[in-house]
């Protein structure tokens, strides 16, 4: 059974060119990356699947889920959807603490917190060794803190899937090599289906079972990759 | 302090206060919405919005006697079903004000959510916030040195308004007169000391105001 099956077809316009996305795919494997030139539509692609770009038509399943079907009228909202994102950058937001962050997806606005949010978010903090940050704001922490911060974020909401942009674009070469391992160790515990995106073939090989590769907006080869 | 000082003094304040109020929630709202996405005529609403910066006060006070004037477009209904006035009143001295500064909370407020990374409402979306969430949340504490400072200065130029108030609120001493009318008419009366001592205060309250709002903004970075 597919663990993500994505049909999608949506255009950008922006005043200077019209961008058209048209992929059809499935994934198969617990990790999978997806790789392409830049301005390929890799990013486009991740958004139009957590549902932050309203404008995209198809199907997005997961699983048995539907997400997205706009054949049969079904387009939950990003904030349905219960897909974790790592952003580029991380997008931690810079006015919570680390805590905060974490605990963003759990306190909903004027509802009271409940006692299981309050242990899942120390589960997380234990987990990602986040004890002595948990305190400081975004903007003290490291590349390799804040992409920690990051992924516990994105995992706190228990997603159905999850979702990397660049993970580890942001970072210079000694830093990447040693935080991909990092990154590999903590998707191998987590066990939560991931799409990658990455245009470093190191990345694929050490954080990918299964590679997708994009151009300008197609899906040009879905077979396994190196 | 004389009362010749002391009584425009606080309805100055009185009136730049609520209409810092009116202002604020308007021109928040509206900076937001016009900093989310482009939509056909966003320019027209902008140049709208814009327009009491530029327009002559006295024009402004024209069309608001049109508007909510005893026989205005609106100004007719209030009158008939609540009995509400507003011309020759301190609130309709609060209705001028809160026009003439309408655009500077608002454009403060619009450079400011423009400012804050996209990125962050998303993350918000995914992680499960509505659309009021996301702006109360993120949006609204990441833009709000941006705002304050807007709102600072369109209370600074609420507290000097003097035409549109003239039109809408009259000179009524103790009922209407602001401070800036007052000095108006402390010069036409000859009375050169309380115009002097008038303008000092106006001064010095509008000074603070600038240096506070400067302070702000440099903060930001």
């Amino acid at each position: 059974m597919a663990t993500l099956d994505v049909q999608l077809q949506l255009t950008l316009h922006s005043p200077d060119r019209s961008f058209e996305l048209d992929v059809d795919f499935s994934a198969t494997a617990q990790r999978t990356a997806l790789i392409g030139p830049s301005g390929s539509g890799k990013s486009t692609l991740l958004q139009a699947i957590a549902g932050l770009l309203p404008q995209a038509r198809g199907r997005v399943r997961v699983g048995e889920q539907a997400l997205l079907d706009t054949a049969h009228g079904i387009d939950l909202p990003a904030r349905e959807r219960r897909i974790g994102v790592v952003f580029q950058d991380y997008a931690l937001f810079p006015h919570m603490t680390v805590e905060q962050n974490l605990q963003f997806g759990l306190r909903r606005l004027g509802r009271r917190a409940d006692a299981g949010h309050g242990q899942r978010v120390e589960a997380l903090i234990r987990q990602f060794d986040l004890a002595s940050l948990r305190g400081g704001l975004p903007r003290n922490l490291s590349g390799g803190q804040r992409q920690r911060v990051a992924l516990a974020r994105a995992l706190a909401i228990e997603p159905r899937l999850l979702l990397l942009d660049e993970p580890l674009s942001a970072l210079d070469s000694p830093l990447r090599r040693r935080l991909r391992r990092e990154l590999a160790e903590m998707l191998e515990r987590v066990q939560v289906p991931t799409l990658l995106v990455t245009h470093d073939p190191q990345d694929v090989e050490a954080l990918a079972q299964d590679v997708i590769r994009i151009d300008d907006g197609r899906i040009v080869d879905g077979d396994l990759g190196s | 302090m004389p009362s010749a000082l002391f009584v425009p003094l606080w309805l100055t304040l009185k009136v730049a206060l609520f209409a810092t109020l009116i202002a604020g929630v308007f021109g928040i709202a509206l900076g937001w919405w016009l900093a989310r996405r482009p939509f056909p005529g966003r320019g027209i609403v902008d140049a709208l919005l814009m327009l009491p910066m530029v327009l002559p006060p006295t024009v402004i006070g024209y069309y608001l006697i049109v508007l909510i004037g005893r026989n205005g477009v609106l100004g007719q209904y209030l009158d008939r079903w609540f009995g509400i006035n507003l011309i020759f009143t301190w609130q309709g001295a609060v209705i001028a004000a809160s026009v003439v500064s309408l655009p500077l909370v608002y454009k403060g407020a619009r450079a400011a959510f423009e400012e804050v990374d996209g990125r962050f409402a998303n993350a918000a979306r995914t992680l499960g916030a509505g659309e009021l969430e996301v702006f109360l949340r993120v949006s609204l504490p990441l833009a709000v040195r941006g705002i304050a400072a807007g709102v600072m200065l369109a209370f600074a130029r609420a507290m000097g308004e003097f035409g549109a108030t003239l039109m809408i609120a009259g000179n009524l001493p103790g009922k209407t007169q602001t401070l800036s009318i007052a000095v108006y008419e402390a010069v036409q009366a000859g009375n050169d000391s309380q115009a002097l001592w008038l303008t000092l205060v106006i001064s010095l309250v509008c000074i603070a105001v600038l240096v506070a709002s400067g302070r702000l903004l440099q903060a930001r970075h």
